[in-house]
Formats: structure tokens, sequence, C-alpha cells
């Protein structure tokens, strides 16, 4: 019984601080994330005050996290939504691919990490928060402006690629060859293809089968076909996250955005543990070694990011301060990265140095991303005039 | 008018239009029936310079103040290309004859050949009314009919 108390009182001063730590986070205008990190970081492995007897749950519930994480990125589009998407972004969204998966890549090449590490890093630094972007452009009004859909496509683009990304990794990070590995990339892409065309023809049906009027019963279908379809998926080594967001992208029209209603107070419970548990299981002393190579590539990304915003927005006849903009909203890292970071350390296939340096950047971009949205135009604006004025004054 | 409308993956739709002075005006309409008004800057096309959330009800109430207006404008100019036709706003003053009655008690078709297309009160228009739609002092009839009828109409509601 005791053993019990001690856990309830644990568990509630976790999520109690982890409350303090959101308000605090959000009255300042920055996303809870990575004071979620930070406070996992405090905890655990050579943290200040190690805690025991819970690890059962939250390890459980860390796991709960990153399917309703993706699940919910799921149901945010509609299969609709994702190939128009597609088809009126991929240039941006190679060119966004190409400059942010690159430096991840070649960070961890230098490191010595290897093939498996390098696909590791470029994917968490190519994926965007688009949790993070959307809050942002809310927050600052800009879901009128002209640029917001190119900002908006391209993360759309980035999900798109996610569900093809992490089936390969899953598969690489359990160590097929590379014969199994081109299949799982079959299967994975017959897997989005197929999920997509249904969706789009027969989203209904799917949507009928949890669709319930009481909410309880919807909630615990959703919860339930999401578990299934995760562990499943899972057993068949496709990642349990795909599966959630496939089943995401599946359920549409008034289901979607029932279950999205239903489902967010969980996955901000349940992420917010997963963020928790990352952060408990880095050792923060290994975070000071990793902090100048975390630091350089959160300088070369946030340029990655601002150039692709920059050419996405250019590619539809944005002018220049909008350009600017459009780069800055992108420039944000978060949940998605750390879903990466997360799956490679379980699997122990890479180096210890990853989780690290993951924190140490998504801890950077994660608070960095939305005051760059915030300052980009008041600075470029404030750069134009000093320009002018110089110019004025050369004239004179 | 060309309204752009433009999907906003995740979120809803923006729909605007350019107006003559160059400004892009229009509203972001979210998945959960929010709305916002948007209107842009000048000096920035791209960007808003106001992005005003607004209830569904607050979004009727704009609507109805850009539209009544609007329909009485829309009727005469399409009653002008008739010849013999024309469009008027007849008022039920307060406390007359009409006030409080409805229009099937004024008799106004049967006596004058006049039609009532809308009532506008408290700038909402009410279109096509029924015979038993009761008016309020200070309610606009907007009327269709020849002249004739139309000078008759005003008539029978001004008197008493």
């Amino acid at each position: 019984m005791h053993n019990v108390a001690l856990s309830l009182i644990e568990l509630g001063a976790v999520f109690f601080g982890l409350g303090l730590l959101g308000r605090l986070a959000w009255k300042i205008g920055i996303s809870p994330i990575p004071l979620y990190l930070v406070g996992g970081l405090a905890f655990g492995h050579g943290g200040v005050l190690p805690l025991n007897g819970i690890e059962g749950f939250t390890e459980i519930s860390a796991e709960l996290g990153v399917v309703l994480l993706l699940l919910l990125l799921g149901l945010e589009y509609s299969a609709a939504e994702l190939v128009t998407g597609l088809r009126r972004s991929w240039s941006a969204g190679l060119i966004d691919l190409v400059l942010n998966a690159l430096p991840g890549a070649v960070v961890a090449l230098m490191l010595g990490w290897g093939p498996i590490g390098a696909l590791v890093m470029a994917g968490v630094t190519y994926i965007s928060s688009s949790g993070i972007v959307a809050k942002v452009l809310g927050d600052l009004g800009r879901l009128g402006n002209r640029e917001t859909p190119v900002v908006l496509s391209v993360l759309v683009f980035e999900d798109l690629a996610m569900a093809v990304y992490l089936p390969i990794l899953t598969a690489l990070l359990a160590g097929v060859s590379f014969v199994g590995g081109l299949t799982t990339v079959g299967i994975a892409l017959v897997t989005v293809t197929v999920v997509l065309v249904v969706a789009l023809r027969f989203g209904r049906f799917v949507s009928a089968l949890v669709d319930s009027p009481e909410p309880e019963v919807f909630l615990l279908r959703v919860l339930g076909a999401a578990l299934l379809v995760a562990g499943v998926s899972s057993q068949l080594q496709v990642s349990a996250a795909v599966g959630a967001f496939l089943l995401g992208i599946a359920i549409s029209g008034s289901t979607a955005e029932n279950a999205t209603r239903l489902l967010e107070p969980l996955r901000d419970l349940f992420a917010a543990v997963f963020f928790v548990v990352f952060g408990l299981n880095t050792d923060p002393k290994a975070i000071p070694p990793v902090l100048g190579v975390a630091i350089a590539l959160a300088l070369v990304t946030t340029a990655t990011k601002m150039l692709t915003g920059w050419f996405a927005a250019k590619l539809q006849g944005i002018a220049r301060l909008g350009r600017l903009r459009a780069g800055a909203a992108l420039v944000a890292r978060g949940e998605f990265s750390i879903v990466i970071a997360g799956l490679a350390v379980a699997s122990g296939a890479v180096d210890q140095g990853l989780a690290p340096l993951a924190t140490a950047y998504v801890l950077l971009m994660a608070v960095f991303g939305p005051v760059a949205a915030r300052v980009v135009e008041p600075m470029a604006r404030w750069a134009w005039s000093l320009r002018q004025r110089r110019l004025a004054g050369a004239e004179s | 008018m060309h309204v752009e409308v433009t999907p906003l993956p995740g979120i809803g739709t923006r729909q605007d239009f350019q107006t003559r002075s160059g400004r892009r005006i229009g509203i972001v309409s979210y998945r959960d029936g929010r709305y916002d008004l948007i209107v842009s800057k000048t000096d920035d096309p791209d960007a808003c310079v106001a992005s005003i959330p607004l209830s569904p009800e607050e979004i009727s109430t704009l609507a109805s103040l850009l539209g009544a207006p609007q329909l009485v404008n829309h009727l005469e100019r399409q009653h002008a290309e008739v010849s013999g036709i024309s469009t008027a706003h007849l008022p039920i003053a307060p406390g007359s004859r009409f006030d409080g009655r409805t229009l099937g008690d004024t008799e106004l078709r049967t006596r004058t050949g006049v039609s009532v297309v809308a009532v506008m009160r408290a700038a909402t228009a009410h279109p096509s009314p029924t015979p038993d739609f009761r008016f309020a002092g200070g309610d606009l009839l907007v009327v269709v009919g020849t002249p004739d009828g139309i000078s008759k109409a005003a008539e029978r509601l001004d008197r008493g």
C-alpha cells in the first residue's frame, strides 16, 4: 500500500509541476515542450531528484503520448487536403526536405554515428513542429495572410513525408537488411497510398465505425481503434506511430472534428508525459559536451528553414516581407523531432550522444522558433529603413 | 466580383477579394464554426492589419448591416430595366393604422396591385413576408409595382 501512496504522490507532483511550467510557458509566449523537457531532465538519471516506482506508468503513457500525437496529426488534415496540399506544394516540399534534412545528416556523419544516426538526425532537423507553428500563426493573427497557406502546405508535405519516413526508420532501427529495408519502403509507400485512396473514397465508412453520439462511447471507440491499429502496425514493424497517423487520416469530416475535440486533452496529458520521459532518460550531464554542436545546428537549420519559406512563398508570388514571415514561421521544431529521437533511443541502435543532442537542439528551436516568427517583421522593417537612410545619406 | 477561396489545411478556409482601392477583405472560417474578419495592410497586401474574431451572431449582424441597403439597390437596378415597374420604400409610421397589424390586413395586393418584397427592420431584411407578417412602427416596406399603384399604396399606408 505504501508504494501506491508514494507513486500517487510522485505522479501528482509531476503533473502539478508540469501544469505550473505550462502556465509559465504560455504566459511568456513560448511552447511548453522545452519546459517539459527541462522538467524531465531535472528528475531521473543524474538529475537532482530521481523518481522511483512510477516507471511502469510513465513508460506506457509515453507510448500513448506518441500514438495520440500522431493520431491527432492525422485527424487534423483530411485526405483531400493532403492530396491537394501535395499537388500544390511538392516543389516547396522537396526544397524543404533537402535543405533541412541535410544539416542533421551531415552533423551525424561528422560525429561518426553512421548512416542510421544520420537518418535519425536528418528527421530531427527536417520536421517543423506543426503544433507550435499553427499556434504561433493563430496568436499573431496571421491566418488571413497570403503566405500562411504556403506555410501550411509545407507542413502538410512534411507530415506525408513522415508517413513514409517513420516505417523506414523503424525497420532500419530494428536492424533489417538492405533488401528487407527496401521491402519495408515498398510496404510503407503502398500502405500510405492505399490508406489515402480508402480515406478519399470510403472515409465515411471508417468514420462510421468509430462514431457514436455518446461522447464516452465515441472516446473509447476512437482510442481503442487507435491503440489496436498502432499495436498491429508495430507488430508488422511499420511503427505504431504511423498506424495511428494513417487511422487519423482515414477518419474524416465531423467525426474527425469531434474526435479531435475529445482527444486533445488526452493528447496534451500523455504527450507531456512523453516529453518528460524523454527528458528523464537523458542525462543532463551529457548535454554540455554537445551544446556547441546543437547551437551550430540550430543556427544552420534556422537559416535553411528561412530559405525554405522564402522560396516556397516566392513561388506563390508573395512579396519579400511575406517570404521572411513564411520562413520564420517554419523555424520551430518540437514534438515530432522528439518522437523521432525517442524511437531511435528506444531501439538502442544509435550513439549515446544522440538523445542529449536532440534534446538540446529541440530546446533551442522550440524556444527560438516562436521568437523568430515574432521578431522577423520588425527586424526586417528596421533593416530596410536603416538601409534607406544610409542610401539617402550617401546621396546628400 | 472574384472571391478567392483558399484552403488552410488543418484550420479551415480563407475567402477574400480585392477591393477597388487595392485592399483585400474577407473572412477566415474555422472548421469549428468560428470566423475572423480580415482586412489587409495598405503597405503590405500579403499581411493583415486586422484579424477580428466574430461569433456567428456578430457575423449575421454585420452581414445585414451591409446587406440591407444592398437589397434595395439591387431591386431598383433590376426593375429599372422593366418599363412601367418601379420600386419604392414605404414606411410604417409608429402609431399609424397598420402598426401592429399584419401584411394581410393591408390588402395591398388586392387593392393596389403592389407587392411587398421585403420588410426592413432594425437593419435586418425580412425578404418575401407572408400575409401573417406583423408590422411594427418604423418598419420600411420595399414594394414593387406600377407608379400609380405605389402612390395608392403610400396613401393607404399613410391614412389613419
